[in-house]
């Protein structure tokens, strides 16, 4: 059923992507806003203030919002430019269908009809296969309110098990690293730990240009006299000045950090006192690194002995410090085992919970961390709960007027969820805030698996390029056309401020949800009026969770410029408290709702856990036939699928179409220059772009963003492997070669840049 | 209105990052909006992702307005140099090719010389500029000579280029080491950092590259 248009053009015509410029209204200098709106920018985790200007209906610009602490009016080229996603030409003013008979497959149709329709198809499949016919898809670009009300709206009004978010892609290894040492998944520190820092550790991030305005604090440190250390793949922007670059290659980070541990120990660079204190564990992970000598770190990473071994003394010796990963160690089917290694060395050295001594994973999307808290996550409730503990079920199942045994159990991953479609066990989607055709690991199946589904509607605010294979499409709101909050990459809770009004018949996301409830006969319990009032029993269903934010109001967050959680609304005993919230976890003498005043960390004993974290290669080794390590990341102008990015002009002339980079090297062997057509090939596809040959990546390795859809799309190369246990796919690493194109690729001259 | 003399822009190209927001947000700037004004260079990304934002430097003394047949471009008594007035600019080309730091863009389709103001309708009031107010690196910063000093003790402002015969002073000041050799530079010799093989002693664009 759900299969798009076969002829791209009239689809691309009528839906775009189209580039949106600045116009008349925007350019008029003399056009006094009616307003400004203090609000927060719609990308990334560090969400950033901004004020939005908003005349007529339309925000029309922007001015720095000085006064907001974390980024002072810092903002990156997307930050500036967003205000050109909204009035724009692809916005979706009415509800879709799938229409046959005209070429851009898609026609018009009234919002109600579109609801009844999604509706009665619901009702259909559930009623014919069963409820776990329904899957749900949703995001962590959403607002806390819509993503708590996605998880519910999964298992009180579909009941069914099987709802996950694109955070999966994302934070999941992150966070359940952190859960297995700390007992708690949230970044440790507030940055302003970053200047206090005497030496930064920076592995797998490309902050410059995935978190740009880290920089800032990065370059404070160094100002302050803090040494740099990152460890990469590529030279970045920000490696370029560092003081000790560690060029990983792709898949080796647990080596390095066992390596690091392996020294720290043998010359006794580690806390005992800390260790004995507050950590359980060390023993057994101190046995494990015993064979992890420099010698064979260096083997096994690619990165010189007397690097690593300089790199340890620096980590080992410090007085205060701050790591960092993000992505580049996460994206693995060792994810976890990743994380767990740089937590080790970070416990070894005992600097955590204290000012300047800091850890944290950088959280990609704008709701990257209350994305992955309350409950639109397979296996879990809200409040950072779990499905499957019988107490927690039984709890949140109270307060959401359910039997417990009405409660679905856990449900998969998403990428598991496109197996049951593949598979026909799932025979209905619903996505919000997910572009799977661009951002899923190999991508020609995941088009094959709609194409199996007997009724797909997709609810966003532009004709994604998933969005096309579905049945139907309602016409979902921006970011600015809504209030709620999200908790971004401090684990601050911040609150978006609504500035323009939905156009046309486009209707705020929790809106639309409620609608098809209501069509469902099955209203109980979405009948809320307001964000406020979804928030009201979120704080209510996360009271006494780790994720606490019962102490959180849309005020306090207002007056404090951000409330980081845990935020009590009551003290141990029981009395209502204004609580601060926490800033800084782990601080000693803390109490925490888990460890209840036994210790710091989020376990019944207080202690944190190290992990023994083995190497293990990646899934797809190198060999004859691929000989070459393909890598995958972003670009500072564009933000993760594109969908909205790749609709705003000035960001799309910045890098207009993905290049494949290579190492001079590499292409010397393979007669390639820069600028040539090159063909990348993998066990499942191929990809034909044009070269961009640089010193400043491995010569072992090549990389492609993944912002663009199509025969554009690095994820037609990349593998579906998993991690074990965040199932985060392995788009980091796999086995690939290149070779000079036969030509130009059937599209070029055809597709404007942002399209495919 | 004037741009307060306590203020300053300063240009530390050791924590550029080439991200462009300052080109993105240049074009923002209600004195020319929709253009942007900046230049971002990048110096060889075949071996090195270094990039380098250029502001217009705001000489005490502008070439470009020494140079200019019609008299077009003024500099006001705050020290910032103005785009060339429109009732007078000949759009010659003079300033483009005579400006030492490359900054003057010739608008064809205006027929008139455009280039960095500071923003002079937001620095005018007190208000950052938006290349300075938006840079996520701070490689652009405005504000007072002692934020800079207390925020960024290893560094040391420079306001005086030689090149080659002819000394130029900006009201823009460029952050560099703070010694080189043991000696706070007092100007940085362009002419010689663009020479292949630097003379010894003399400060090479390169020692900026990493201020320690």
């Amino acid at each position: 059923m759900s299969n798009p248009p076969s002829n791209l053009l009239p689809i691309l015509d009528r839906f775009g992507p189209h580039l949106n410029r600045a116009s008349p209204v925007r350019l008029a200098t003399d056009a006094e806003p009616d307003r400004l709106v203090k609000t927060h920018c719609c990308f990334c985790g560090q969400q950033c203030g901004i004020q939005l200007k908003v005349k007529d209906n339309v925000v029309t610009g922007f001015e720095p919002w000085y006064d907001f602490p974390f980024n002072r009016g810092m903002l990156c080229p997307k930050g500036v430019k967003r205000y050109l996603q909204g009035a724009h030409p692809d916005r979706l003013l009415t509800a879709f269908k799938r229409d046959t008979t005209v070429p851009e497959g898609f026609s018009p149709m009234g919002y109600q009809e579109a609801i009844t329709r999604v509706a009665s198809e619901i009702a259909r499949i559930q009623k014919t296969y069963g409820n776990a016919a329904m899957g749900v898809l949703s995001g962590a670009s959403l607002t806390v309110e819509k993503a708590y009300l996605m998880g519910k709206f999964a298992r009180v009004c579909l009941k069914t098990p099987y709802i996950d978010y694109n955070g999966r892609l994302c934070m999941v290894s992150a966070g359940a690293g952190n859960k297995k040492a700390f007992g708690i998944d949230r970044a440790a520190n507030p940055w302003c730990d970053i200047p206090k820092a005497e030496l930064i550790w920076i592995s797998g991030a490309n902050v410059a240009e995935c978190a740009p305005i880290t920089t800032e604090y990065v370059w404070q440190a160094r100002d302050n006299g803090a040494k740099i250390i990152v460890v990469d793949p590529r030279i970045t922007p920000l490696a370029r000045t560092c003081d000790l670059f560690l060029p990983v290659k792709p898949g080796r980070d647990i080596a390095l950090f066992n390596g690091v541990l392996h020294l720290m120990i043998e010359k006794g660079w580690i806390d005992r006192t800390f260790i004995d204190a507050f950590t359980v564990g060390f023993d057994k992970v101190a046995e494990h690194v015993h064979d992890w000598t420099p010698a064979k770190t260096a083997d096994v990473t690619g990165i010189p002995e007397r690097l690593i071994r300089q790199a340890a003394e620096w980590w080992g010796t410090a007085k205060t410090s701050f790591l960092m990963h993000a992505r580049g160690i996460e994206h693995h089917s060792h994810g976890v085992q990743n994380v767990l290694g740089a937590i080790n060395i970070v416990l070894a050295s005992g600097r955590i919970g204290r000012e300047g001594c800091g850890y944290g994973t950088i959280t990609g999307q704008a709701n990257g961390q209350g994305g992955r808290e309350h409950g639109q996550k397979c296996d879990q409730l809200p409040g950072w709960r779990d499905i499957s503990n019988p107490k927690h079920r039984a709890h949140i199942a109270k307060l959401w007027g359910i039997a417990e045994p009405d409660m679905p159990g856990p449900g998969v991953d998403c990428y598991e969820m496109f197996r049951k479609i593949d598979a026909g066990e799932i025979k209905g989607l619903i996505s919000l805030c997910f572009n799977p055709m661009v951002s899923l690991p190999d991508n020609n199946f995941i088009a094959r698996a709609l194409g199996k589904l007997e009724f797909y509607v997709a609810i966003d605010f532009f004709m994604n390029e998933t969005a096309r294979h579905a049945d139907i499409v309602l016409p979902g709101s921006l970011q600015e056309e809504d209030e709620g909050v999200v908790t971004q990459i401090e684990g601050k809770v911040i609150k978006i401020n609504k500035a323009v009004d939905c156009p046309g018949d486009a209707r705020q996301d929790w809106k639309i949800v409620q609608d098809i409830a209501a069509a469902l006969e099955r209203p109980t319990g979405f009948t809320f009026d307001s964000p406020r009032a979804i928030f009201d029993e979120l704080r209510l269903t996360s009271k006494g969770g780790v994720a606490d934010y019962s102490g959180i109001t849309y005020e306090k967050i207002e007056k404090q410029y951000g409330v980081c959680w845990p935020c009590y609304s009551e003290d141990p005993t029981g009395k209502p408290i204004d609580h601060p919230g926490t800033p800084r976890l782990f601080e000693p003498g803390s109490w925490n709702v888990v460890a209840k005043g036994a210790g710091p960390y989020y376990f019944p004993d207080g202690k944190a856990r190290f992990n023994v974290a083995p190497y293990t290669p990646p899934t797809e080794e190198t060999d004859a036939e691929y000989p070459l390590m393909l890598t995958t990341g972003r670009v500072v102008s564009q933000f993760l699928s594109g969908t909205q990015t790749r609709r705003i002009g000035p960001l799309v002339d910045q890098y207009p179409e993905p290049r494949i980079e290579m190492h001079p090297r590499l292409a010397e062997t393979m007669g390639i220059k820069d600028g040539d057509w090159v063909t990348a090939e993998s066990r499942r596809g191929d990809c034909t772009l044009q070269a961009m040959v640089v010193t400043t990546i491995r010569p072992d390795t090549i990389f492609i963003p993944y912002h663009w859809p199509g025969r554009k799309s690095a994820n037609q190369l990349t593998i579906s492997a998993q991690d074990p246990i965040s199932k985060i796919p392995e788009y980091k690493v796999c086995a690939a070669r290149i070779r000079k194109a036969d030509g130009p690729p059937e599209w070029a001259g055809k597709l404007e840049p942002q399209q495919g | 209105m004037s741009v307060p003399s306590h203020l300053n822009f300063y240009i530390d190209p050791a924590r550029c990052i080439g991200c462009q927001a300052c080109v993105q947000a240049c074009t923002e700037c209600d004195t020319h909006k929709g253009i942007s004004m900046i230049h971002l260079e990048t110096v060889d990304r075949a071996r090195s992702t270094q990039t380098i934002p250029v502001v217009c430097m705001h000489c005490d003394s502008p070439t470009c307005a020494e140079v200019c047949p019609a008299d077009a471009i003024k500099r006001t008594p705050d020290g910032v140099v103005q785009s060339a007035r429109k009732p007078r600019c000949i759009a010659c080309n003079n300033c483009v090719l005579a400006c030492p730091f490359g900054v003057p863009k010739m608008k064809v389709e205006f027929e008139l010389m455009m280039k960095c103001d500071m923003c002079y309708d937001r620095s005018s009031v007190g208000l950052k500029p938006m290349c300075a107010s938006v840079c996520p690196s701070q490689a652009l910063f405005f504000g007072t000579q002692e934020e800079i000093e207390a925020l960024r003790p290893q560094s040391a402002t420079i306001d005086r280029f030689q090149f080659g015969n002819q000394t130029i002073t900006t009201r823009i000041k460029m952050m560099g080491p703070r010694s080189v050799a043991g000696q706070r530079p007092e100007h940085l010799d362009v002419t010689a950092a663009l020479d292949p093989h630097p003379p010894a002693r003399s400060v090479s664009l390169g020692v900026l590259n990493g201020s320690h």
